[in-house]
């Protein structure tokens, strides 16, 4: 008998561990008639998307409303449905998407906006019909060219390059290295040879393993463009271990904090981001702007973003968006500053 | 001692099932006191609709591991099969058409992995699935190319997302299925045969029973339920890519084996591995609501799944014990 009362006590254990563990976000979540304002990034453990959801707590709290933040442990859109229906569940006022995939989170986020939830996406995009507005941190054209132009000068104008992206799905990615292929078709790129592109899947081990076989299957590889934030840094690792420091140059998007070491040995030379932060902090604005009604997503509409000032919508294709800003340049003379902020 | 009261109550503490039911009620409990919208019968029917897609391969996979065996290739013929649907629907064929070609693609894999097991006895029936898991996905790999393909048209979603009479549509086919792979496992030859299979396959083979056959058939099946669950899995993501359903093995393996079907083949009910995937898949729902961060989730289901694994031990002891 006495076994018997030792199973009942294991599973009260068990029970009371799972009772335990919610209590922190119940308090938060008691928070009266509060309006709020969910974001969910494309997984856990990226640095640039904490940063994200830092900006955005900071508007949303600036405004007076409560943050719900979810990060999937895969970057996977069948996580990012199962949020949005438990999200919908909790009568969120406002959801903002990083999106996984463009296409497969749309019925989803049509059942909310259906339910009055206003739907946003922010840094990667969901398809028109899924949202009421975009939030891009860059125009996806000068990003995509400038990466070229900037290697083009790296490697001194000739040679093989390979682009290290993070899913084949993510949308701003691919949008890039469009405009990447678009800026190559210039003559003056004729003896710049782009041998393959490889997707790490924004994992730290899958893209060292494709950096390394970037590296053995194009023995002639000059330059490696990583427009993501865990390929650029994993890149920068792989050519460090190696000792290929100047034999292959890489540039791409990156987090200061986790490139300064690499910029200042000089595997990196410059490369470039906006600030995390800031697409958060807009993010924020937007949805609360949608949510007070100031704007419906409509091109031309404008609104007041805290600190960034006015922002007006635009039309992009055939869906709207709101433009944060110019990438910017890091390199040996600027890595300093930037690399305790982000 | 041996009062029917006594008895009764030994029986609730000595059968899985009854435990699980326990769990379940526990469960409900502690997610409606921790988040105000857990209560709600809408929502909850709707948080079915999370795990539907699973839920199919749920069915025969239970048999399979009664069965004594495994298959690890599920997950890659959910993908395999959704991506050729996919492709074709993208080249102009019509939908019912590509969805018959899914259903009769993961047929085949099912076939294929049943072929290899019994031709091949020197292989055991995980590593000929770990080689088609990796064959599978590969396939549609090279099919789709890291792209996605899809955008299905409006009809289609009714699958994943509509209602019959407020209830999902994909609870209801699964309530029929589950019914029917219940009544073929508790109530007729077959299922007595696969329980026997799982006690011991040589004596089965020795009494006349057609091993190979019953094994070729289970795993076929477990193929066509794949294709099924396929076919829910995309009308709900309304796009497909080669890397869907990625770890979805795992998560069914891990519901059956709560449900108290052992391991090593013979013993388990339907009813138990049913009511495990609704308490691993309301756990995830109810602390989903209160937002807790997703490592911490997997920590939790993980604790659960060990608990599940270590108290049939601890009970098979305690019965010893308490029958001296």
């Amino acid at each position: 008998m006495r076994k018997i009362i030792a199973v009942i006590m294991s599973v009260l254990l068990v029970v009371s561990m799972l009772a335990a563990c919610s209590q922190p976000t119940r308090q938060t979540g008691g928070g009266g008639a509060k309006k709020k304002y969910a974001i969910i990034v494309k997984s856990t453990g990226n640095p640039f998307n904490e940063k994200q959801i830092e900006g955005f707590r900071e508007a949303i709290e600036e405004l007076g409303g409560e943050v719900i933040a979810k990060a999937p442990d895969q970057p996977t859109a069948e996580a990012q449905i199962q949020m949005i229906e438990e999200l919908i569940a909790q009568k969120v006022d406002a959801i903002a998407i990083a999106a996984n995939d463009p296409d497969a989170l749309q019925p989803a986020l049509q059942k909310a906006m259906k339910q009055g939830i206003k739907v946003l996406s922010f840094d990667s995009a969901v398809n028109s019909q899924s949202r009421m507005v975009h939030v891009n941190q860059a125009d996806a054209e000068r990003i995509g060219r400038i990466q070229i132009q900037a290697i083009y000068e790296m490697i001194g104008g000739e040679g093989d390059i390979a682009i290290l992206s993070a899913t084949s799905q993510a949308t701003n990615q691919n949008t890039w290295i469009e405009w990447m292929k678009e800026e190559l078709k210039d003559p003056k790129y004729s003896k710049i040879n782009l041998v393959k592109i490889a997707y790490g899947d924004d994992l730290r081990d899958k893209s060292v393993s494709e950096t390394e076989a970037l590296l053995k299957s194009f023995p002639n590889l000059k330059g490696i463009i990583a427009p993501t934030t865990v390929g650029i840094a994993a890149a920068a690792k792989v050519l460090t271990d190696k000792g290929l420091k100047g034999q292959v140059q890489l540039t791409g998007l990156g987090l200061p904090s986790e490139m300064a070491e690499y910029i200042k040995n000089g595997v990196c030379q410059w490369m470039y981001l906006w600030n995390p932060i800031d697409v958060g902090y807009l993010a924020g604005y937007t949805a609360h702007a949608l949510v007070e009604g100031k704007i419906t997503g409509k091109e031309g509409e404008k609104f007041e973003a805290g600190r960034l000032g006015e922002k007006e919508v635009i039309k992009v294709d055939d869906g709207t968006e709101i433009m944060l800003g110019d990438p910017f340049r890091f390199d040996i003379n600027n890595i300093d500053e930037w690399k305790d902020v982000y | 001692m041996f009062s029917k009261k006594t008895l009764n109550t030994r029986k609730i503490f000595f059968q899985w099932e009854w435990m699980l039911v326990l769990i379940f009620i526990l469960i409900n409990i502690i997610n409606s006191l921790i988040s105000p919208y857990y209560l709600n019968a809408g929502n909850l029917l709707n948080a079915t609709m999370t795990f539907m897609d699973k839920a199919f391969i749920l069915l025969p996979m239970t048999f399979v591991i009664i069965l004594g065996a495994i298959d690890i290739s599920v997950g890659s013929i959910v993908a395999l099969s959704a991506v050729i649907m996919a492709v074709l629907y993208n080249t102009g064929v019509p939908m019912p058409v590509a969805m018959a070609v899914c259903i009769a693609v993961g047929t085949l894999c099912g076939f294929i992995n049943g072929i290899l097991i019994v031709k091949f006895k020197e292989l055991s029936a995980m590593i000929v699935t770990l080689s088609t898991m990796i064959i599978y996905r590969g396939i549609a790999y090279i099919i789709l190319e890291d792209r996605a393909a899809g955008k299905f048209p409006a009809w289609y979603t009714f699958l994943g997302w509509g209602y019959v009479a407020g209830i999902p549509f994909s609870l209801i086919v699964f309530a029929g299925l589950a019914v029917i792979f219940g009544l073929v496992l508790h109530k007729t030859t077959f299922g007595r045969r696969v329980y026997a299979i799982g006690n011991n396959a040589v004596a089965s083979r020795y009494s006349g029973i057609e091993v190979d056959k019953i094994k070729l058939i289970i795993f076929t099946v477990t193929g066509t339920m794949s294709a099924v669950a396929a076919l829910f899995l995309s009308s709900r993501m309304g796009s497909v890519r080669p890397n869907v359903a990625t770890g979805y093995e795992m998560e069914v393996i891990a519901a059956v084996v709560l449900g108290g079907v052992s391991s090593q083949g013979g013993k388990g009910r339907m009813i138990g591995a049913v009511l495990a995937l609704f308490v691993i898949g309301f756990l995830r729902y109810g602390l989903g609501l209160i937002n807790i961060s997703s490592q911490v989730l997997l920590i939790i289901i993980g604790l659960l799944l060990v608990f599940a694994v270590l108290i049939p031990n601890v009970r098979s002891k305690l019965k010893i014990k308490v029958r001296r």
